[in-house]
This record gives structure tokens, C-alpha cells and sequence, in this order.
């Protein structure tokens, strides 16, 4: 029973708050161009869905190709990091700076060099993206008992044994919550290059509807694109937490 | 089965671990490596192992072992946690490329050896400690090792389990033959279990007796008063080479 409410919380409370807030907009006569109500929200977007949901398989488009493109980076960085000392103590610090680096600052650069639009957005997203599957999986490499590794010295092991019997699959736990703090990032950085390619004028992704929208003064329009933005950084947080979970459980359970 | 010729280990921060360790062991011994904590036990494993080098001295081996000639088990079970009690076991053959379908029967037999062979599928999560403990032996079984290194295997475990396992590797000891060392800062246990006792002084280790009891085998073995008299005699022992005692 208790339990039920508990997990029911976030929706309820959401709902209050939806219905606080549509409440406040009719009686305090809020007009839609400085707060517009959930209604009108709904609204905008059933009006613009076609061209909304275009910007929004855009945004996700770039989402998940960097991130599968920082998972495929950050997994290779971090094993040369634990095959060779030399390297990652020339990579690191770089690594460090690139992350440390706003990524609206180094945007604008990356949108002048790479001149395919696509492939621009994706690689502003991936330095976002990146480091935290790198930093994750490097700590999981790196924790592997050192009983185990001499074990698998006494037995002989070559370094691609070691790698792929032990090391990799050890690191598996750090790389995945990694994974889903690297999921939200990468929609991060995929927003963050549109608003900084949008004024260059060759993107299609919510992050450009929302500055076209803004321009427009079409405010219900603005929060309709928001809106399907954080529900995908919801739905992204969520579905890589479950594939851990479901991962985790599937291989160690007893 | 292999000879300490004034062994010494000094690792690179200077810390000087053994010393002038001689000691000749014999096929089939069981060899207890008995000292406080700190005083080298675990260092002189790993140089029997391979895994460090003597800084001083040498082993000389009747066999120079290769790979899968040590059983080594570690003071925590340390299995992958990933993998079925049969692929922990199965594992140091896998390692050396031995197939799948040819390690099965002796992947089975090692694990009845230790009387899990009814948790082959069972992953680490599902087993208590001492079953865990037993896998961890049975791994070092699989190979037929001619040596097995034991690092205090039982000290994390509850009495009970312990007394249990004890008694289990003793029997099969006396069974197979195998040439055991064992490292343990228990008294009780090095008298329970070997026929060699090595006492190592307070770091750096030195050997400050080597004893052979033969406490006859039986079931009051625990109880007996040979087994009572020797706990003494190490504990009187101890109390010559402590530095604080009197
Ligand atoms: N890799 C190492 N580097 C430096 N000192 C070490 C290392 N391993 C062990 N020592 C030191 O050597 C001494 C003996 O350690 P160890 O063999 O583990 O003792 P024991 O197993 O008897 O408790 C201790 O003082 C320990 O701190
Ligand atoms: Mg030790």
C-alpha cells in the first residue's frame, strides 16, 4: 500500500502542479506569450506535431549516434589507458582539458571545421558525451582484483585473455552507470551544438525550433519543444538504468 | 619437491620482507607457514608461486613448474562473480586452451572433490562463504597441480565452516598426496593440519623453527592430547621469538 503511493508520488505530484499551474494561468488571465498553460501547450504541439516530431527524431538521431560513437571512443580509450601507462599519462590530461572546456565555447569551431552539418552536431555531443564512459570504464578496469590477475598469470594468460575475461567483463558495472550518465550528456551536447548551429542556420532539431519558436513569439510552441526534450532525457535516464539493472541482474544473479 | 637456498626478499620501497630463508620440502609434505601478521608469509607464497622474484638466493625445484602446476588459493575466494561455480573451475584450463568438452569431466570431478558437485550452475552470488571457498579450492584442484599454495584460505570464515573445510582438506591431503603449502597465522590450525610447521619470526621472516609433529590421524584428532601438546610447544615457540614477550 505504502509502496504504491510511493511510486505513484512523482505522477501525482506531477499532476497537482500541471493542475496548479493551468489553474493559476485562467484565474490570474495570464496571457500564452509570457506563460502559456499546459492546455495551450498540448495544444501547440498537436498543432505542430509533424514538424515538431521531425525536430524531435533529429535531436535523438544525433543523441544516440554520438552516443554510440563516445561509448565505441571512451571503451578504447580507457583499455589503451590500462594496456600502457606511457599513454595515459599523454592522454589523460587532454582528456581532462576537453572536458573541463565549455562546450558551447568549442562548438562554434568544430561547426566551422566539420562542414557536414550532421556529422558537426554529432562530434560537439560526443566530447560531451565521452568522458564519463571513459572515466567510468578506466575505474572499472582498474579494479579488478589483483588476486585475479595473478591468477591468471600463474595459469599462462595471454593480455587478450586477461582483457576479455576479466578485465572487460569486471568493468561492465562502472561502464554501464557510466553509459547513462554519458545518455543524458550526449542529449545535452546534441542541444547545446543546434542552439550554437541554429544562427549558421542548417539545423532541423527541437534545440532550433525553440529559437525559430522564440523568434516567432510563439511561447506555447517553445515550451511544447522544451517539454519533448526533457521527456526524452527522462526516457533516455531510464531506459540505460534499466539495461543495467536487467544486465547486471541476468549475469550475476545466482 | 623444491629447496629455499637463503632466500631473501627486500621489495623496491625497502621494506625488507624475508631473510636468509633455507629450507628443503619434501613430495607429498604438508608444509604450514606459521607467523604474525606482517612477517612475510604471503611474500614467500608468492615467490614459491613465480609471481616475484627472490632478491637473494634461490629455489631450486626437482620440477621447474610450468603453467597449471600450482593450485594457488587466495585468503578471499575471489571468484568471477559472472560465471558459474563450473566456469570458475573450469577457467585455469580455459586459460591454458584446454576445450570445453574436454575439461568437463575433470571440471565435475573437482567440483565433488569439494562436495559442490551439486552447484556446478550456481553463480557466487548464491553460495554461502565457505562454498565459495571450497570453488576457489576446487579451481586450484582442476589443473592436478603437483603443488598447492594456500593463503590463509579459512581465516575469513566462521569457526564452524572452518573446523569443516579443515577437516575436508585434510582428508584430502591424505588422499591425494599433493604437496600443500599453507600459510596461516593460526596455531591451532598449522597443528590441526600439517605434518611440517615452519615458524617465521616478526618481519623480516625468518624461519625460527621447523617443526615435524605427527599427530595420529582419527576422529579426535582435535581433541587429542599429541595435538594439545603440540599447540604448546609452538606457543612456547612463539614466545622465545616474539620481541615483547617473556
Ligand atoms: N608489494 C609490496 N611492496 C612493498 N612492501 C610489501 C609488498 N608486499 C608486502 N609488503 C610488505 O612486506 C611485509 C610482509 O608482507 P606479507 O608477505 O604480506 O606478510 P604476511 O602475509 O605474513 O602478513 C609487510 O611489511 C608488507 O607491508
Ligand atoms: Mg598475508
Amino acid at each position: 500500500m505504502n509502496k504504491t503511493i510511493e511510486r505513484l508520488a512523482p505522477y501525482i505530484f506531477g499532476l497537482i502542479a500541471l493542475g496548479g499551474w493551468q489553474g493559476l494561468v485562467w484565474a490570474l488571465g495570464v496571457p500564452p506569450y509570457v506563460l502559456p498553460g499546459p492546455i495551450a501547450i498540448a495544444q501547440a504541439y498537436l498543432d505542430g506535431h509533424a514538424v515538431l516530431n521531425q525536430a524531435l527524431l533529429s535531436t535523438l538521431s544525433v543523441t544516440f549516434v554520438a552516443l554510440g560513437a563516445a561509448t565505441v571512443l571512451g571503451v578504447a580509450l580507457a583499455v589503451a589507458m590500462a594496456a600502457s601507462p606511457l599513454f595515459r599519462a599523454a592522454i589523460q590530461p587532454w582528456a581532462v582539458i576537453l572536458q573541463v572546456t565549455p562546450i558551447v565555447a568549442i562548438a562554434p569551431f568544430i561547426i566551422i571545421w566539420v562542414n557536414q552539418p550532421f556529422l558537426a552536431l554529432v562530434v560537439c555531443a560526443v566530447i560531451v558525451a565521452f568522458f564519463p564512459i571513459l572515466s567510468n570504464t578506466a575505474a572499472g578496469l582498474a579494479s579488478t582484483p589483483p588476486e585475479l590477475r595473478d591468477l591468471f598469470r600463474l595459469n599462462g594468460a595471454t593480455r587478450w585473455q586477461t582483457l576479455t575475461l576479466l578485465s572487460l567483463p569486471a568493468a561492465l558495472p562502472s561502464f554501464l552507470t557510466g553509459l547513462r550518465i554519458s545518455g543524458t550528456l550526449a542529449l545535452v551536447g546534441a542541444v547545446v551544438a543546434e542552439f550554437v548551429a541554429g544562427s549558421g542556420g542548417f539545423a532541423s532539431g527541437l534545440a532550433y525550433r525553440i529559437i525559430e519558436a522564440s523568434y516567432r513569439l510563439e511561447i506555447p510552441r517553445m515550451f511544447a519543444a522544451l517539454v519533448l526534450l526533457g521527456l526524452s532525457g527522462i526516457v533516455i535516464y531510464a531506459a540505460l538504468g534499466w539495461l543495467e539493472t536487467a544486465l547486471l541482474r541476468r549475469r550475476d544473479g545466482a | 619437491m623444491f629447496s629455499l637456498r637463503s632466500v631473501a626478499k627486500t621489495y623496491p620501497n625497502a621494506t625488507v620482507a624475508l631473510e636468509g630463508i633455507t629450507a628443503d620440502i619434501a613430495p607429498g609434505e604438508f608444509v604450514a607457514l606459521l607467523g604474525p601478521s606482517g612477517c612475510g608469509k604471503s611474500t614467500l607464497l608468492r615467490l614459491l608461486a613465480g609471481l616475484e622474484a627472490p632478491s637473494a638466493g634461490e629455489i631450486e625445484w626437482e620440477h621447474r613448474p610450468g603453467p597449471g602446476d600450482i593450485g594457488f588459493v587466495f585468503q578471499d575466494a575471489t571468484l568471477l562473480p559472472w560465471a558459474s561455480a563450473e566456469e570458475n573451475v573450469y577457467l585455469p584450463l580455459r586459460l591454458r586452451g584446454v576445450e570445453r568438452a574436454a575439461a568437463a569431466p575433470r571440471v565435475a570431478a573437482a567440483l565433488s572433490q569439494v562436495g559442490l558437485g551439486e552447484f556446478a550452475k550456481a553463480k557466487p552470488r548464491g553460495l554461502s562463504g565457505g562454498m565459495k571457498m571450497r570453488v576457489s579450492i576446487a579451481r586450484a584442484l582442476v589443473s592436478d597441480p603437483m603443488l598447492l599454495l594456500m593463503d590463509e584460505p579459512f581465516a575469513a570464515l566462521d569457526e564452524f565452516t572452518r573446523h569443516k573445510l579443515q577437516d575436508d582438506l585434510h582428508a584430502l591431503w591424505r588422499r591425494s598426496g599433493k604437496t600443500v603449502v599453507f600459510v596461516t597465522h593460526s596455531i591451532y590450525e598449522a597443528a590441526y593440519l600439517a605434518n611440517r610447521i615452519l615458524v617465521l619470526s616478526p618481519r623480516p621472516g625468518r624461519i625460527a623453527a621447523d617443526l615435524r609433529p605427527s599427530i595420529p590421524e582419527g576422529t579426535h584428532r582435535r581433541t587429542s592430547a599429541a595435538y594439545t601438546d603440540l599447540v604448546a610447544e609452538i606457543t612456547g615457540t612463539f614466545q622465545r621469538v616474539m620481541p615483547g614477550h617473556e
